[in-house]
């Protein structure tokens, strides 16, 4: 059971209240028309998958129902620290 | 090449006259040489099975098997050891049957008893959206030649006597899905069995030896791996790296449609024999069997965030027992010995990728997610067939990376969640 900081309450609560997003700081397309196959690839099913760092988004689900983003070390899964959705990548 | 002495009655009585001192090593330990017809990265049950066939049946025994930890002490030593290949689409049914087929004879073809005991696969039914699906993957499971059949309440109760079927229930049993062919294998000896007979095919088994880096010449191709006991040349390399594979991709330049989670297994005290099959249960999120040492073993789910950690939370296992207890209410007082997690590698369409890569020479398994114990005879032959001939079997060409491209995707539900 993780505890997760929400940057918005500001509170460590546990993993239950969370529910998590996926990896995060990936942009959807601007143009989605242009997109070719490998662009399409890309965005939808390729991965970094690291084994340390990881950026990942959460959202609140159980709390202020908001998404933010974290960074966690997938080995030992200490979070490094939360920030608010919109701000830049840690 | 060692030589393997074979298990036989004349043999056993034989040693018993000599304090048994005479079976040799199961395998040797090797130090790698300089290069190889053909490399394994992973040697997991996947590994050592495509390592056995490529010397088996392909004609390559000049292969090196390279593992980072000790053989069969990944997801091999972890998974709930159930084996069943009712699934829903053509590709996944061939693919999987193709395994349960090998699965058949297997300890007879290794000369070691890899204890497969058929002992049914049941899959039960609570809700008119399960009956639903479940006969129509009977239909399609039939068609495709693939045993599975419905099972009434009353059916489900006969055949799996601990099963509460009174409809006053909080999950009533409206029926099951049966796959006879479907049971269990014990997960040690399908890794042992290999590698022994792996070995005596001439194979070398390089323990405690993780890969490092991938070479790939000025054309791009594989050139060998880089690893902790220094560089081993092979123009053909295999990777069966599982919960690691990304990685392993990675070192040669290639990024993966791979998450790699944790999924957790417990099981219980050993008590005597009660649980006769395989009972899963989809929509509740549970399944179990019963080992032959006497514990119930029972597959949770995994965590919804990526990691390495090869451990899972804890919430996750209680929501698996409050299925199980729901479903078996006479396991309430149950004590549960050990839990533990693996890291598995799913895929976007929660079926694997086997086949070449965009490296001449480089090829895969991996993406089998929460299940790929089943498929393990499987998943080495035809990853062996595809190193030896540079092109897949018709069985596994449909699992290529290309379909991420082009759409084709394999989106098998009954591969998703916790159904293994």
């Amino acid at each position: 059971m993780l505890l997760i900081h929400c940057p918005y309450c500001e509170e460590a609560r546990p993993e239950v209240e969370f529910a998590y997003g996926g990896e995060a700081h990936i942009a959807r397309p601007v143009d989605p028309s242009t997109y070719s196959d490998e662009q399409w690839e890309e965005f939808l099913y390729i991965r970094s998958n690291p084994r340390g760092r990881h950026h990942e988004r959460w959202r609140h689900a159980h709390g202020c129902g908001r998404f933010f983003n974290a960074v966690r070390d997938t080995v030992t899964d200490v979070f490094e620290t939360t920030y608010k959705a919109g701000e830049a990548r840690k | 090449m060692t030589t393997m002495k074979r298990f036989s009655g004349f043999n056993l009585i034989g040693e018993a006259f000599r304090s048994h001192q005479g079976w040799p090593e199961h395998w040797p330990d090797k130090a790698p040489k300089a290069s190889y017809d053909a490399i394994i990265v992973g040697a997991g049950g996947h590994g050592l099975g495509a390592a056995y066939y490529l010397a088996k049946k392909y004609g390559i025994t000049n292969v090196a098997l390279i593992e980072k930890g000790w053989l069969g002490g990944g997801n091999t030593g972890r998974n709930t050891t159930i084996i069943r290949s009712n699934y829903l689409y053509d590709e996944s049914a061939h693919l999987y049957d193709h395994a349960v087929k090998l699965w058949d004879g297997l300890s007879q073809e290794l000369n070691y008893n890899i204890m497969y005991s058929k002992r049914g696969v049941l899959m039960l039914a609570h809700n008119v959206h399960d009956v639903q699906s479940f006969k129509r993957h009977i239909h399609a499971n039939r068609l495709n030649g693939v045993d599975n059949e419905w099972l009434t309440p009353e059916e489900c109760k006969a055949y799996c006597p601990p099963l509460d079927i009174s409809p006053r229930t909080r999950h009533p049993v409206l029926g099951g899905a049966l796959q006879r062919r479907g049971g269990t294998a014990r997960h040690d000896s399908v890794a042992w069995g290999y590698a022994r007979a792996a070995s005596a095919l001439g194979v070398d088994i390089i323990q405690n030896c993780a890969v490092t880096g991938i070479r790939r010449g000025a054309d791009g191709a594989i050139e060998g791996v880089e690893t902790e006991r220094g560089f081993i040349a092979s123009r053909r390399v295999g990777v069966s790296a599982a919960g690691s594979t990304s990685l392993v991709m990675k070192m040669a330049g290639l990024d993966f449609p791979l998450e790699s989670y944790p999924l957790q297994a417990l099981v219980s005290e050993p008590v005597k024999p009660i649980f006769p099959c395989v009972v899963m249960s989809n929509t509740v999120h549970a399944y179990m069997s019963q080992s032959d040492k006497g514990e119930l073993v029972i597959g949770a789910g995994t965590d919804q965030y990526t990691s390495y950690s090869q451990r899972g939370a804890f919430h996750i296992v209680e929501h698996t027992l409050a299925a199980i207890c729901e479903i078996f209410p006479i396991f309430t007082r149950m004590r549960m010995l050990r839990t533990w997690g693996g890291i598995v590698d799913v895929t976007p369409d929660r079926s694997p990728i086997l086949g070449k890569t965009p490296v001449k020479g480089l090829y895969v398994n991996c993406g089998w997610g929460t299940g790929g114990f089943k498929a393990t005879p499987g998943a080495g032959d035809l990853l062996a067939y595809t190193m030896a001939h540079d092109e897949p079997h018709k069985i596994n060409a449909p699992y290529n990376l290309d379909r991420f491209r082009n759409g084709r995707l394999i989106d098998e539900a009954a591969a998703a969640a916790v159904a293994h």
